[in-house]
């Protein structure tokens, strides 16, 4: 049981792999013609769907009231925000090595702040394809704004759109609650080898 | 106390008769038995907006060429799927890729008369996998698709003459078979009408079916006798091995048949052991005759049909290959022939008799080894009908045409003339039901009827004749399916409906062996049509000589190209249309001014292809006919067209971006 904390810690760190196999977000649009839905995953590096042809199937939909296009190409974030992703399983598991308790808080609350920074920088996407609409747009809606939630459900047009984690974005939860347990966990070591002593 | 209790015995009696006085009046003055209906009938029929009916109905359209699909109880149709018929609404038989499924040995035909679907089957029970329909007018068989509902494949029947007897399939669909109903001169050649007897023979044709593919290749024809072979049937469980034909002119006349032909008290059924046909065509006891008949097959990646020419047929002759085939005598002119679930009934439904015919399988093979054969006709042994007789269904109608089984020891059979299909016990023969039919019932239709494991819960009787059944429409009537509930003691009549040309036979399947199996569209990644434009980005103008090749794509709710410049009067241009939406439901339609076949219907991720000659000069509109979406009326384009000689460039766009060659 000495170990706790820092196996602990290495599965911390080990969640966040599953970053590659699983999407993290999911936004779903729902209207009565959509029976399946139409189910848009994002990944950390790209963008997917239910189908093969999700993508193309929602530009279909955004382009009548001038949406942009997504195009997972002109998006930085998913180039980039995988090494960011590698790094931190990478200091996850240097942490583990050295098996310090502070080394433990520290790369939680570093975890933490990555995904509130991923978060709002999700909304400003979301805020961006909502509201900056083509002046070329074949239906234009006054006053409209076509932004899905960041999370939760929103009547959009005819379609009802749902936002939630994925299978990965759970993992990165699960990532934060091992991280906070290994620094617990450490300390509690910590406090009754002092004890025993 | 004596006088009171007569006085109520009394008006006990006058309130008895009034009652019996009033259900009688009720009784005759409703003749129409649409008003016998209580209600009851219209809730199980129903199925509310948004589900699902529990059956597939696959109904002949006889002489449109086509096959409709019913759900069942509703009766509903839900497609007309095209088959030996050229469909302008969907662009079958007009477009380039389709053509050549219409191609025979005659040339193109643009039209069949299709008679019997039937199911594909593994172990005796239907899969959902094929559909197989005969055309009876030049001799073809076509294969059905069930996870895209299209027509796959179309193969001829060489030497033959009125593809009836078809395509009634064996226990696994090792073949599906295709029975002559005219005897022709064999091979065909000018010959005298009146060297009938000499010159003319009778063709059964095995068309195997591969087992992965469905692909069908013709394994053997047996050369019997010119009688006309009417219908067929393969054995099940202990008859698997055996396929059964009708015959009627076994006097092989050739001309006023309706009095000629109903001369002989009894005609065959030929019981053909194609499994023993298999041993002979191992042993190389066949002869290669010459033929010429199309294969035409339709590759659903490419999204291509190709036909080609095949010129010889393997035959198996009766005298050379004893045990092959046997004669049961069967009362007059049977029609279908009709095998029970088990296997061991044949029901020979004599259409000019007054019984009902059922031989038994044990019987027959008893008399085979016992040799104790009637005579033989070209080699053919006919067994004593007291040999095979099983039992006879005495009297029960007027006109017998087909059987069909519910799986619980009870048939079902139609006559046409008494207007009726009648419910008898298997083994006892006793009349148990009957119902009528509105009017002259044809073939009659249980969901596995002939198979296996029937799903004794619904019949379908299909009508010839409708007269005052439904509003009128002009001399012309339609045809109409009438079902009925099956499921207890009495048959009773839920509903009727319309039907597209006259439905001769149907099949049915439980939905749930079919649905799942649906595509909902092709993928892109997998068209390989030369000509398809997978993306905008491959959308162009081809010319070469005066052939123009426009790879064009089409999305919500666009064409790219949608402007071309630079073709001429004379052109043979192509229009090669690929659908580049992957979304359930979301075909687009393709209609040129001026092109003088049909639209195209393209589904997602399908390439078609349109032969467009402009003749006049000036300046046409294309667009999309299949309302896609809220721009669909936006979803137009334009071509050019210069005079012959004109040296205006070729060039196409879609909005802006212009490209001049
Ligand atoms: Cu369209």
């Amino acid at each position: 049981m000495k170990q706790l904390g820092r196996l602990l810690m290495i599965a911390a760190a080990l969640s966040l792999l599953m970053l590659f196999a699983f999407p993290m977000w999911k936004i779903i649009l729902y209207a009565p013609q959509y029976p399946d839905g139409v189910e848009m995953h994002i990944w950390i590096n790209k963008i997917g769907g239910s189908t093969p042809a999700t993508l193309q199937n929602i530009n279909i939909l955004n382009h009548y009231v001038g949406m942009k296009y997504i195009e997972p190409d002109d998006i930085p974030e998913l180039q980039y925000f995988q090494y960011v992703i590698m790094g931190m399983i990478a200091l996850g598991l240097l942490a583990a090595i050295a098996n310090r308790k502070g080394l433990f808080l520290t790369w939680t609350i570093l975890l933490v702040v990555l995904c509130l920074i991923g978060l709002y920088d999700f909304y400003l996407w979301e805020y961006d394809y909502g509201h900056n609409l083509s002046d070329t747009a074949p239906i234009k809606i006054d006053g409209a704004s076509f932004q899905p939630p960041l999370i939760g459900k929103k009547d959009i047009l005819n379609f009802v759109a749902v936002s939630l984690p994925h299978i990965a974005g759970y993992f990165v939860g699960l990532s934060i609650l091992l991280g906070f347990s290994a620094w617990w966990f450490k300390g509690k070591n910590a406090r009754n080898e002092k004890t025993t002593l | 106390m004596k006088n009171r209790f007569n006085v109520k015995q009394a008006l006990l009696t006058i309130v008895a008769i009034s009652l019996i006085a009033i259900l009688y009046h009720s009784c005759t003055s409703n003749m129409k038995p649409t008003a016998a209906l209580s209600g009851d009938e219209a809730q199980a029929v129903y199925v509310p907006p948004g589900e699902y009916d529990e059956f597939y109905a696959f109904v002949s359209g006889g002489f449109s060429g086509q096959v409709s699909v019913y759900g069942i109880p509703s009766g509903r149709m839900l497609k007309v799927i095209p088959v030996f018929s050229q469909d302008a609404e969907k662009g079958y038989g007009y477009n380039e890729e389709t053509k050549p499924m219409l191609n025979t040995s005659y040339g193109f035909i643009p039209w069949d008369d299709a008679h019997h679907p039937e199911l594909s089957q593994t172990n005796g029970e239907t899969d959902g996998r094929w559909l197989f329909i005969n055309g009876n007018n030049t001799p073809r068989v076509a294969r059905l698709d069930l996870t895209t509902f299209e027509t796959a494949e179309i193969i001829e029947i060489p030497n033959s003459g009125g593809n009836h007897s078809s395509p009634f399939t064996t226990e696994n669909t090792e073949y599906v078979v295709a029975g002559t109903r005219f005897g022709v001169p064999y091979p065909q050649k000018d010959v005298e009408i009146s060297s009938y007897a000499e010159n003319f023979k009778g063709a059964l044709t095995f068309i195997s079916v591969a087992p992965e593919d469905g692909e069908m290749d013709i394994a053997f024809q047996v050369l019997l006798p010119a009688f006309d072979y009417d219908l067929a049937h393969s054995g099940k469980g202990k008859s698997h091995g055996w396929t059964f034909f009708t015959s009627y002119n076994t006097e092989q006349k050739h001309t006023l048949l309706e009095v000629n032909a109903s001369q002989n008290d009894k005609d065959y059924i030929a019981a053909i052991n194609w499994k023993k046909a298999e041993e002979y065509m191992a042993q190389g006891k066949y002869k290669e005759m010459p033929a010429n008949y199309a294969h035409n097959i339709y590759d659903e990646s490419s999204h291509i049909a190709t036909s080609t020419m095949k010129k010889s047929v393997k035959v198996l002759l009766p005298e050379e290959c004893p045990g092959l085939v046997y004669f049961l005598p069967t009362p007059k002119s049977p029609h279908g022939v009709d095998v029970d679930p088990t296997g061991e009934y044949i029901v020979g439904n004599g259409k000019l008799s007054a019984d009902l015919t059922v031989h038994s399988f044990d019987k027959m093979l008893k008399a085979i080894e016992n040799k104790a054969f009637e005579t033989t006709i070209e080699g053919i042994p006919v067994l004593r009908f007291e040999d095979v007789l099983a039992g006879v269904v005495e009297k029960p109608g007027l006109g017998p045409l087909h059987t069909e089984f519910d799986g619980k020891g009870n048939a079902y059979t139609t006559f046409f003339i008494s207007s009726e299909v009648v419910k008898w016990k298997v083994g006892t023969w006793e009349v148990l039901d009957r119902a009528p039919c509105y009017y002259s019932v044809g073939h009659l239709m249980i969901p596995g009827g002939d198979s296996r494991s029937p799903d004794g819960k619904y019949l379908i009787a299909l009508n010839k004749i409708t007269k005052d059944r439904y509003l009128p429409t002009g001399p012309e009537l339609t045809q109409s399916a009438q079902l009925y509930d099956i499921s207890g003691d009495k048959m009773k009549l839920l509903l009727d409906f319309p039907t597209i040309g006259e439905p001769h036979y149907a099949q049915g399947i439980a939905a749930s062996k079919i649905m799942p199996k649906s595509k909902k569209m092709y993928p892109i990644e997998d068209n390989n049509h030369p000509y398809a434009a997978k993306g905008e980005k491959e959308a162009r103008v081809e010319r070469d000589g005066d052939e123009v090749h426009v790879y064009m794509t089409m999305i919500r709710s666009h064409f790219a190209p949608d402007n071309i410049e630079g073709i001429k009067v004379g052109d043979k241009v192509y229009f090669h249309v690929t659908n580049l939406e992957q979304d359930w439901d979301t075909p687009h339609g393709f209609a040129m001014m001026g092109a003088r076949n049909a639209e195209l219907l393209i589904m997602p991720g399908q390439t078609e292809t349109l032969l467009w000659e402009p003749q006049h000069e000036g300046v046409l509109p294309f667009y999309c006919t299949d309302f896609c979406s809220a721009l669909h009326q936006e979803m137009q384009g334009y071509v050019r067209i210069s005079p012959a000689g004109s040296n205006v460039p070729l060039k196409w766009n879609l909005g802006e971006d212009e490209v001049i060659q």
